[in-house]
């Protein structure tokens, strides 16, 4: 560990060296989300079951099964060989999967190998974010003084936030500087070139790093695990804190994330029907605004221990989702007039306050997140520690985050349809606010994580210490 | 006292499990499979033998666990 002031300026090139490469990952990973729409134009086009059926695998498959499968198959090549190398691997596979999405020509021009060749680029996208962030977190807490992890670790919690505005940066900008025919000829390949630059770059970084100093402590003492996942899942001392870390923390902070980002957007484009890229601007202030905070509350957790500003995040979270999306709704209202009209756009006072709106949710998931990494980290000892770390994060973001579309989606069209039968049959409404009903999604688990980590992670205290 | 609650309530994780798994797959992956539309095959799948499994065993087991004293605490 690195503690002296020359120790201080290694541990900032450690930082820098670990949260460029996760950056880039997030963004690779977002500009295929961001880009959806157009990318089901060219390589997904509607009317064909075959097509849907590959382009739903695209968008399920990535983001459910293979992340996990990604933190699994990496986190134990972590445990064997080293952290370095692993998330090097991670991050040129992220970078050529995301470039070769830019190159591969479209359905009308190859036909069914362009869907199949995209398909086979977004899994190894998957599989590659699933095994950087638990190398990242790992490798940057080993290098870290034992009561600064929190603090040192939010610079990676910051990431996956950042890659998402640069996402929405890069493409408002290419938008901005063609005409829409020409983007959607071919602009909209530009910000999947532009990650080979950006990953090069972080490879050249990431080379110059050294080892993570505790793995190659444990590796001269003999204390590697042969068997990382062997030794993370059946052996039941360390399973029951997998399972805690995914139940008590991560499930919870899944949701939080996904809500206070990915369901604010989609509420904002889909339910307010805000202007796109007036939308995109406004998440992206309220993303600039609360970035920050993830430093403090990482940082404070040094302080002040991680359970508590991660629950409280939480509860604030459950407390208060359905009264900022009644105001989000109530704002829309205001700036169309009394009515959401087909396309929304929003005036100063408007746009600001629903910047302000997202930003308290975004603060809430900088509380949740912020500490995460370096709870993990010091669940687990150090020979299995990417592997039994990686898993839990990825099934809380992965599944129960990634869920919510779907399950909000369910919850707001079953209300919004029992509504429209009632009024068919001239009876009261069962929902005054239907386009609430969603919200029941991340607040029911997260109520359940909160319980679950209020009760159960003060039994960590003690694993922790021993893994310091 | 609090060990107890803990144990306790692992009953209620298990309880959680099971209701979870009869909710995806009662509201999520039996009416996708029924809606004949070959794009909901996949998630339909997803949902009972990826999702369901993985959503209701962490629970049981953590549950289970629990209820066996393994997240006790020296009082």
């Amino acid at each position: 560990m690195l503690s002296s002031q020359k120790g201080q300026k290694g541990l900032v090139s450690v930082i820098t060296a670990s949260s460029v490469g996760t950056l880039i990952e997030w963004y690779d990973f977002y500009i295929f989300g961001s880009l959806a729409a157009i990318i089901a134009t060219k390589f997904f086009p509607a009317g064909n079951p075959t097509l849907a059926l590959l382009s739903t695998l695209a968008t399920f498959a990535a983001g459910f099964v293979v992340r996990p499968f990604g933190a699994l198959f990496f986190g134990r090549l972590g445990d064997l060989v080293g952290r370095k190398y692993t998330f090097l691997l991670t991050l040129v596979l992220m970078g050529l999967s995301t470039f070769l999405i830019g190159c591969v020509p479209d359905y009308s021009t190859i036909g069914y190998l362009a869907p199949v060749l995209v398909l086979l680029l977004r899994l190894l996208q998957g599989l590659a974010l699933g095994g950087e962030y638990g190398g990242a977190a790992t490798y940057v807490a080993e290098h870290a003084p034992v009561g600064e992890r929190g603090f040192w670790t939010s610079w990676i919690q910051t990431t996956a936030t950042i890659g998402l505005f640069l996402s929405l940066l890069v493409i408002i900008t290419v938008k901005g500087n063609m005409s829409s025919t020409d983007f959607a000829a071919w602009g909209w390949r530009i910000p999947f070139w532009l990650s080979i630059v950006m990953v090069g770059i972080s490879i050249l970084i990431r080379l110059r790093m050294q080892e993570s100093p505790l793995f190659v402590a444990a590796k001269k003492s003999g204390q590697i695990s042969s068997h990382p996942l062997r030794d993370s899942f059946t052996k039941k001392y360390n399973f029951k804190f997998v399972l805690l870390a995914l139940l008590g923390a991560t499930m919870g902070q899944g949701v939080v994330w996904y809500t206070g980002q990915f369901y604010a957007l989609s509420f904002i484009q889909n339910t307010l029907k805000v202007e796109v890229a007036q939308a995109s601007q406004l998440i992206m202030w309220a993303l600039l605004f609360a970035t920050p905070f993830f430093i403090f509350f990482g940082w404070l957790s040094d302080r002040v221990g991680r359970k508590w500003i991660m629950l409280i995040g939480m509860l604030l979270a459950i407390v208060c989702y359905r009264p900022i999306y009644a105001s989000m709704y109530e704002t829309g209202l205001v700036a169309g007039g009394g009515t959401i009209p087909a396309v929304l756009v929003l005036d100063s006072a408007s746009f600001w306050k629903l910047v302000a709106l997202v930003f308290v949710q975004v603060f809430f998931v900088t509380m949740v997140y912020g500490p995460i990494a370096a709870f993990l980290v010091e669940l687990f000892p150090t020979a299995i520690r990417y592997t039994s770390m990686s898993l839990p994060y990825h099934v809380g973001n992965g599944i129960f985050g990634g869920l919510l579309p779907a399950i909000a989606t369910y919850l707001s069209t079953k209300a919004t349809a029992a509504n429209e039968i009632a009024i068919q049959k001239g009876l009261p409404t069962p929902y005054n606010q239907p386009y609430l009903e969603g919200l029941w999604y991340p607040i029911i688990i997260a109520s359940i994580s909160f319980v679950i980590g209020a009760f159960y992670i003060h039994a960590t205290t003690q694993q922790s210490k021993k893994n310091a | 006292m609090l060990n107890r609650l803990r144990r306790l309530m692992g009953i209620g994780w298990m309880a959680v499990g099971i209701m979870s798994g009869y909710y995806l797959l009662v509201s999520q992956a039996i009416p996708k499979f029924q809606s004949g539309q070959a794009a909901d095959k996949i998630p339909a799948l997803i949902y009972a033998f990826i999702l369901t499994p993985l959503i209701v065993g962490s629970f049981l087991i953590f549950g289970y666990y629990a209820l066996k004293g393994e997240y006790d605490q020296p009082e």
